[in-house]
């Protein structure tokens, strides 16, 4: 069967609980990083598919502005880590209970 | 008889997806380095899937951007961080479980959407000029602003990144 729109989506939709799962099931700070832009690169893979479909480039548009915000979002977020990391030595969400009440 | 590119969406699409469970969950490794090793090869097969749906010019973004920039740092980062305590602790089961619980519900409802509303004879027409010189006249001429606007984001990102890691701020 030739891949239509829907195909493209539903590859979108898995890949999107792919970094859901990341993100609520993993305990690591850097993985639940990765799930995060698993589920950046998800919604790209949508835009992209929409914008193929529908013969309009503004999806692309956004896609780039996607990747290069999520450049800015990465380094920002890996320095906050790092930051952390000086200050506690850890990078594991079960020893950053400090807000718990 | 199927087309050659079907056949190459369908291998794609399918490694993206077992890539992409592996840098989540992986049965062997817990190590930070090989999910975000997997995380590379994810987005790779992205960058192809891209292809396939003629976004040459963010195919090469995504490689140059994602595989190249970002995860370097990446890697960098985690090497940096000895992280070697935190693979010897043991997986969170019921975490894992309802985890999984929340992405196949969300997986369902998603795929359940997309399947009741996309209609299946959706078919991709011809753009008239070339994709990456319509993309950029597009970007450069309607978008122009918002293309400004990040860079400045970018800079402020990069000061940013620059002023939380140092040591002290004085």
């Amino acid at each position: 069967m030739t891949p239509g729109l829907h195909h493209y989506l539903i590859v979108s939709a898995l890949l999107f609980s792919l970094g859901l799962l990341g993100v609520v099931a993993r305990r690591n700070l850097f993985v639940i990083f990765m799930g995060l832009e698993l589920m950046l690169n998800a919604a790209n893979l949508a835009l992209v598919a929409f914008s193929r479909y529908h013969n309009n480039l503004n999806g692309q548009v956004m896609v780039f502005f996607i990747i290069t915000v999520a450049a800015a979002e990465v380094a920002v977020g890996l320095a906050l880590l790092v930051a952390l990391y000086r200050k506690r030595q850890t990078a594991h969400v079960e020893d950053l209970t400090s807000l718990k009440l | 008889m199927p087309q050659f590119t079907d056949l190459f969406f369908y291998a794609l699409a399918g490694l993206t997806l077992l890539f992409g469970f592996l840098t989540v969950l992986n049965p062997l490794s817990r190590s930070p380095v090989t999910s975000a090793m997997f995380l590379v090869l994810t987005i790779l097969c992205m960058a192809g899937l891209f292809v396939l749906l003629h976004a040459f010019f963010l195919a090469a973004v995504q490689i140059l951007v994602y595989a190249g920039a970002v995860m370097v740092v990446f890697l960098f980062v985690i090497m940096l961080l000895d992280l070697k305590a935190d693979e010897r602790r043991h997986i969170n089961k019921i975490a894992v479980g309802l985890g999984g619980l929340s992405a196949l519900a969300i997986a369902g409802t998603l795929v359940a959407s997309i399947v009741k509303t996309v209609p299946v004879s959706q078919t991709a027409g011809r753009l008239a000029e070339g994709e990456t010189k319509a993309l950029g006249r597009l970007l450069f001429e309607s978008h122009i602003l918002p293309f400004e606007i990040l860079s400045v984001l970018l800079l402020v990102a990069m000061v940013g990144a620059i002023l939380i890691t140092k040591k002290d701020l004085r």
